[in-house]
């Protein structure tokens, strides 16, 4: 059995200790820290490997957003592929929690390593999707949604993505 | 009334006030810079840096929080007992400052030389207990109220044995003057003799001073900041002093009592009384750093259950040891 | 009631019914597809598996489809049991083994019914590595998208639109697994129930191509219970908003009226509350004459400051309008200036149908419809005035196939084993109309004649029912013929009814239809009346009571001194545009509440935007004299603001008493019940605005709705409180009561893991059955209990003349109904004008193949290209009811018709 007094000098004895131990901190701005590429910092919207817009304005990383800070509303251009027409995120209200990344199913939405983006005015951290948007794939290279979804788009017909048969002709009734 | 004490007597008024003027002075310079102290400490044990950007070595972060909290809205709940509410941080600055009053620092310097000092020292810190009960009943907020309960009853509880602690230094020096104290320490210090009253002394220290890990009263993981709940600007900066001249009061007493006061070695009187009061601050701040807090069930079972007892057989003991000394002698 | 046993414990079922509505009804979970209520059982899809056992001793057990195994007494299965959940499992897998990875880009998303199943059985991951078949997908028209790849074969849709709905021009095609659900070519799906397989199909095949335009999920619509605006049937509804624009109509189940489906008109008709062109702003005509916007503050005291002296006023009500708002005319008019904006044909009609609602027909909701053993239509192409209720009248007619099937012992719920049993019989579904009718292959039998003739018809069949002489009137054999058919059918009948309705403006066809329930309730039948009536709020007018437009006109010299203020009304489709002018030119001062832009628009004086049936709430009264609140959706953006609230204001502005107390809608409920007794309890018709769930109001956005902190970022950095909602217990956001609101009450329907409108069963008492809570809405009209008096005037028979042809109106689900013409999706599926000629009387003016007619019809003189309806009577023409490219005309009415000159 150990007496309380025992343990609580025992803790007190460890936490003198740490006087001479190195500090954890990072002397920033002097000192820049090293960020993993998996940090969540800023948000971006990347691009398939075809230079395409990889949002396909599903909803889903607005749905899990905890404080709500991502709006957009889906449309189709002439040829059924589906983008966002604009796509918002409040940075004022961003937690950074990367849900948004994780419930993307086209790998668009991404967090980033990078936090410096401090602004004087709050109205300052409303990015559209202009803003968002980068001109590569990110963390995620090789994937584009639209090569295996089946919806077909302009440049790629049914029958035409990834793993899929051609269109069923009808006329057949060969068993 | 009398001075018993070694040393040069306080003999004019002028330099009487000269003396306690610059005693309060530096008294509430070092609690502002105790802020300091405490955080970089803190952060020491943490390690991490604490402040240490406005001024060098952060110094000046004091400054700058005391300009803030200059300038911040002073505001009163509408729902609050105005009065009482703006009383109540004066009180706790007012009684730890009194009891400030009979620390003899060194020879020749202290405000006042009581010869029952060490009763005015225990009067005037529990004073302290009203301003918890009486910001917490003005407040006027259930938090607050709760807080003021809890700074109620530990207080009352801690007093009774710090007291009794105490005694055992009394009996042993014979008398309540602390100067005479002091130099009845010459040979041997009292925290040897006195080593259960030492312990006792600090524990109820800690809990008179509500300084963590016997924070109940403030509480902030349950009772939101406990009895200040509902204050910010001055009045909330008035609670801060307040505690951290309490702090130094009790390292400043526990020095006194059980160290020797400002007895040592090689230098001056003054410099050995700061050193050992800075020793017990760090101690202090050592305690917030690595003890938790306890429920307050166990705050409560501590002080009637373990130290009442020690504090008592102490008292016993120390009685026979000066009732045989003296038969013997 | 039998005793189910499912995992051992012990539940009181219905034993008529299958295994699977039984579960659902208790609200377990088993995934299906291809069963639906209303469809009934087919077996087709094999996901409901349970194990079924012998008796208690039996812990083998076999696997059964829960949807095809009765519910008998003692029956004991097993939902959880191992093998019955890896059945299931193992169903999905193949389902998902061809379905696309598409969910991203699928509208069905979020509320599709195949995720909510393989979520359910806990199918995650697909073993198949072979390619996916794929399919073409087809042209189906404005309403519905068509996406093939998505399909799992439940054979939902074709039951839905070919057996239920009695579509023609949709099935299934291909063999195995190239099984494919389509047109035989692209084209417009041409039945009027078609975007009900939005909601019948269980994932993304089909999905509403109008929502795809404004595309938004359903967990970020902003929902609530509706009143379907576009016709007198008053269907329930669920409207849904997203950022100021209306997203989408959803049929909103009620057992009463609609049950699980709705009319394309209803679906798709709501997007003329988007439409740029509609009022938005108050706007005022300057000395110059030309209408400016102005701040509605302005404008409303300078209108005060105008009719401040003692001008008299005149309202003209709507029955486009909710009860609130017309009574607000009433009020700040006063009841002798209170004029109902229809004219003296509408007027009669809607009298009629009152008096004999009120004397003997007692009324038929929908589902009195279908219950319905024996149906004569009298007169009214109800397809087109009151499509929901062709498709009730469509089910009416498998009664006697229900009786076969049940002789046969084979329950009601087997759909595929009773639909062979009937081998086409069919409950007696009598026909008279003036054309030929979408519902005409239903029918027993049809019989073509003038309206006049029809009600000679009704009659012939009242006399014969009740054996009396007909006073001297001899029929003609054939219609003695027919009507002896008729007769015997309705006689013989445990349900019999009658449907007729207003669109023809022939009162003497509401006689003989009254005359004939009447006869049939005193052989001791308890014969229902049905009524097809054009507008949400035509009972509700009627109830109100007033003159019609036509006593305003005489009152020629009373109008300069007065201002006329009128209400949601366009009065040239009311009394042409002749007439309307004539009226707008006489009136001192015009205001006009509106929120559609039409020719009144341009003759006001003050332009006052109302609030669409989105945005606004109120109660309507439909067909069967039932009170049904609708609920705003949405906060109207600029100056909209409800029509009553506008009548208010100018109210307050006079000093008016009691309208300048009027704060919220349940204040002007109240007043109207007060002074209108006929409207007793109107203000219980549905949970008023302080009724309170749990201490909280309804939420209308799903508790996961997304976004709020964004959606405005770009205008306001600060997120604003959502608008109060004082008129409804509903709130504007996502924070209030999420679970189950009372029936009328419902936003939407959602339950845990059930995202789909099938979720729709954990708010019914039992599958198919009333909603949990209140009812819907109240009955106004209660038929007198004594032995009624018979309507007796019969109108002389139809004499065609050489000069003239007798036109009547010929009404259109599209197009005819004013409001929903303005939604783009319906506008495409508007007719081109024409006039409709019997090819002897084509003939007969010189027209041949390919000639444009000339018409001169009242005072208008009109060019149309004629197309030949060889069903329509001798000396009987048609002509299309308010097509937004044609001029009003005063139907029916004589008129002529020769070969336009070039």
């Amino acid at each position: 059995m150990q007496l309380p007094i025992l343990t609580a000098l025992g803790s007190m004895w460890e936490i003198l200790r740490h006087t001479f131990r190195p500090r954890e901190t990072i002397q920033y701005p002097e000192e820049k820290p090293r960020l993993p590429p998996r940090w969540r910092g800023r948000i971006i919207l990347s691009r398939d490997p075809d230079g395409q817009e990889r949002c396909v304005a599903c909803y889903l990383c607005a749905v899990a957003c905890p404080p709500d800070c991502i709006s957009l509303q889906a449309t189709e251009d002439a040829y059924g592929r589906r983008y966002p027409a604009y796509f918002r995120i409040n940075f004022s209200r961003c937690i950074f929690c990367g849900f948004c990344e994780e419930a993307c199913p086209t790998d668009a939405i991404q967090l980033t390593p990078d936090f410096e983006m401090c602004e004087y005015d709050r109205r300052n951290l409303v990015y559209e999707k202009e803003q968002l948007t980068i001109s590569g794939t990110g963390k995620y290279p090789g994937y584009n949604f639209y090569r295996v979804a089946g919806l077909a788009i302009h440049g790629k017909g049914k029958g035409q993505a990834e793993n899929e048969a051609p269109p069923t002709d009808l006329k057949d009734l060969r068993p | 009334m009398g001075r018993r004490g070694e040393g040069k007597p306080v003999s004019s008024l002028a330099q009487g006030l000269a003396n306690a003027f610059g005693i309060l002075v530096g008294l509430l310079g070092l609690a502002a810079g105790l802020i300091w102290v405490e955080r970089r400490l803190l952060a020491l044990w943490q390690d991490r840096y604490g402040p240490n950007r406005v001024g060098p070595f952060g110094l000046l972060q004091v400054v700058a929080d005391m300009i803030k909290i200059f300038f911040k809205d002073d505001w009163v709940p509408p729902f609050a007992d105005a009065p009482v509410f703006v009383l109540a941080p004066m009180v706790i600055v007012l009684s730890t400052l009194g009891a400030f009053a009979v620390v003899p620092l060194a020879p020749g310097i202290g405000v006042s030389d009581l010869n029952i000092g060490l009763l005015f020292f225990l009067a005037m810190s529990s004073l302290g207990v009203y301003s918890v009960i009486l910001a917490g009943w003005a407040s006027n907020n259930k938090y607050a109220l709760l807080g003021a309960l809890r700074g109620a009853a530990q207080m009352l509880s801690y007093e009774v044995f710090m007291g009794l602690a105490l005694m055992g230094v009394v009996l042993e020096a014979g008398t309540f003057d602390l100067r005479s104290i002091v130099i009845a320490q010459r040979h041997l210090w009292y925290c040897v003799p006195q080593f259960f009253g030492l312990v006792v002394f600090v524990v109820a220290g800690i809990a008179e001073a509500r300084r963590l890990p016997f924070d109940l009263p403030e509480a902030e993981a349950e009772l939101v900041a406990g009895f200040h709940t509902e204050y910010s600007g001055l009045k909330f900066g008035l609670f801060f002093v307040g505690e951290y001249i309490g702090i130094i009061v009790i390292s400043a007493m526990i020095a006194t009592l059980f160290f020797g006061g400002w007895l040592g070695p090689g230098l001056p009187p003054i410099a050995w009384f700061l050193v050992k009061v800075a020793v017990g601050i760090a101690f202090f701040i050592l305690l917030r750093a690595s003890l938790p807090r306890p429920r307050y069930d166990q705050l409560m079972a501590y002080g009637w259950k373990v130290m009442l007892p020690v504090a008592l057989a102490n008292l016993a003991v120390t009685g026979a040891v000066v009732v045989a000394r003296a038969g013997g002698g | 009631m039998a005793t189910l046993y499912v995992d051992g414990q012990a539940f009181s079922v219905d034993p008529t019914q299958n295994l699977l509505h039984e579960c659902l009804s208790l609200g377990l979970d088993l995934p299906y597809f291809c069963w639906h209520p209303a469809l009934g059982s087919v077996g087709a899809c094999r996901q409901c598996a349970v194990k079924l056992f012998r008796d208690e001793g039996d812990h083998q057990g076999v696997i059964v489809m829960a949807c095809m195994t009765p519910a008998d007494d003692g029956t004991r299965i097993s939902l959880v049991d191992e093998q019955a959940r890896d059945f299931r499992a193992r169903v999905i897998e193949w389902m998902m083994a061809h379905h696309p990875h598409d969910c991203p880009v699928c509208d069905e998303g979020g509320e599709c019914h195949l995720q909510d199943m393989t979520v359910m059985t806990g199918h995650v991951h697909r073993r198949y590595r072979f390619p996916k078949r794929t399919f073409d997908n087809q042209h189906l028209g404005p309403f519905v998208n068509h996406e093939m790849n998505r399909c799992i074969q439940c054979y939902r849709c074709v039951r839905f639109y070919n057996d239920y709905a009695g579509g023609t021009d949709f099935g299934v095609f291909g063999s195995r697994d190239h099984v494919y659900f389509g047109r035989a070519a692209d084209g417009v799906l041409e039945n009027e129930f078609s975007g009900n397989l939005v909601e019948v199909c269980p994932t993304g095949v089909f999905t509403d191509k109008t929502l795809k335009a404004h595309y938004t999920r359903k967990w970020d619509l902003q929902s609530a219970p509706s009143v379907c605006p576009h016709c007198g049937l008053g269907c329930h509804t669920t409207v849904a908003e997203h950022d100021g624009v209306l997203r989408r109509v959803q049929n909103r189940f009620s057992a009463d009226i609609n049950g699980y489906f709705l009319c394309d008109r209803g679906r798709y008709g709501y997007a003329f509350v988007n439409a740029p062109e509609r009022l938005r702003r108050t706007s005022l005509r300057n000395a110059a004459g030309r209408l400016n916007l102005a701040p509605a503050d302005a404008l409303l005291q300078e209108l005060c400051t105008r009719l401040g002296g003692n001008m008299p006023l005149i309202g003209i009500a709507s029955p486009r309008a909710s009860l609130e708002a017309n009574f607000a005319l009433r009020t700040l008019v006063k009841p002798e200036n209170f004029f109902l904006g229809w004219s003296a044909v509408e007027d009669a009609c809607a009298r009629t149908m009152l008096a004999v609602a009120r004397g003997i027909a007692p009324l038929a909701s929908l589902a009195e419809v279908e219950s319905s053993d024996a149906i004569l239509v009298l007169g009214e192409d109800i397809t087109q005035t009151a499509p929901r209720m062709a498709l009730a009248a469509r089910q009416a007619v498998r009664h006697a196939a229900f009786a076969k099937a049940k002789a046969l012992g084979i329950p009601v719920w087997q759909d595929l084993a009773v639909r062979q049993a009937a081998a086409g019989l069919k409950s007696p579904l009598f026909i008279a109309s003036v054309d030929a009718t979408r519902l005409d292959d239903a029918a027993t039998e049809c019989w073509r004649g003038a309206p006049d003739d029809m009600a000679r018809l009704g009659f012939a069949i009242g006399r014969r029912l009740s054996r009396e002489e007909a006073g001297g009137e001899t029929f003609p054999s054939a219609m003695e013929g027919f009507s002896q058919r008729v007769a015997r059918a309705l006689a013989g009948a445990a349900r019999p009814l009658v449907v007729t309705g207003s669109s023809l403006g022939c009162p003497a066809l509401l006689d003989a239809a009254a005359h004939l329930v009447g006869a049939l309730r005193t052989l001791g039948l308890p014969a229902k009346l049905a009524l097809g009536m054009p507008e949400r709020n035509t009972m509700g007018l009627a109830l109100m009571g007033g003159e019609s437009l036509h006593t305003l006109e005489q009152a020629t010299q009373k109008l300069p001194a007065c201002a006329l203020i009128v209400l949601e009304n366009d009065l040239s489709r009311r009394i042409g545009e002749a007439a309307a002018d004539r009226v707008f030119a006489q009136a001192g001062l015009t205001v006009l509440i509106d929120h559609k832009r039409h020719a009144g628009v341009e003759r006001a004086d003050y332009v006052l935007p109302a609030a669409t049936f989105a945005e606004e709430s109120g109660t309507t009264v439909n067909h069967e004299g039932r009170a049904q609140r609708f609920f705003q959706v949405f906060s109207p953006p600029d100056d909209i603001q409800a029509s009553w609230r506008w009548l208010r204001d100018i109210g307050r502005g006079l000093g008016r008493e009691p309208c300048d107390r009027w704060t919220a809608l349940d204040d002007v409920l109240h007043t109207l019940e007060e002074t209108l007794p006929v409207f007793h309890g109107l203000a219980q018709a549905a949970p008023e605005a302080t009724y309170r769930r749990h201490g909280l109001k309804l939420a209308r956005k799903p508790h996961r709705a997304s976004g709020r902190t964004a959606v405005h970022a770009h205008l306001d950095i600060h997120e604003h409180q959502p608008p109060t909602d004082c008129d409804s217990p509903l709130t504007f956001s996502m924070e209030g009561h999420q679970g189950s609101p009372p029936g009328p009450a419902i936003p939407v329907f959602w339950a845990p893991g059930w995202n789909s409108v099938q979720a729709l069963s954990h708010f019914q008492r039992e599958v198919g059955g009333t909603l949990c809570g209140e009812g819907p809405g109240l009955l106004l009209i209660a038929p007198a209990q004594q032995v009624p008096e018979f309507f007796q005037e019969i109108p002389p028979a139809f004499v065609p003349r050489d000069d003239a042809l007798y036109f009547v109106p010929a009404w259109h689900i599209f197009g005819s109904e004013e409001q929903s013409a303005g939604s783009p999706a319906v506008r495409e599926r508007i007719p081109a004008p024409y006039v409709a000629l019997r090819p002897e009387d084509a003939a007969r003016a010189g027209l041949a193949a390919g000639d444009t007619a000339a018409l001169e019809v009242g005072a208008v003189r009109l060019r149309l290209p004629w197309i030949a309806h060889p069903e329509l009577p001798q000396g009987v023409g048609s002509l299309p009811v308010g097509l937004p490219a044609m001029p009003w005309l005063m139907l029916p009415a004589w008129g002529a018709v020769a070969k336009a000159s070039r």
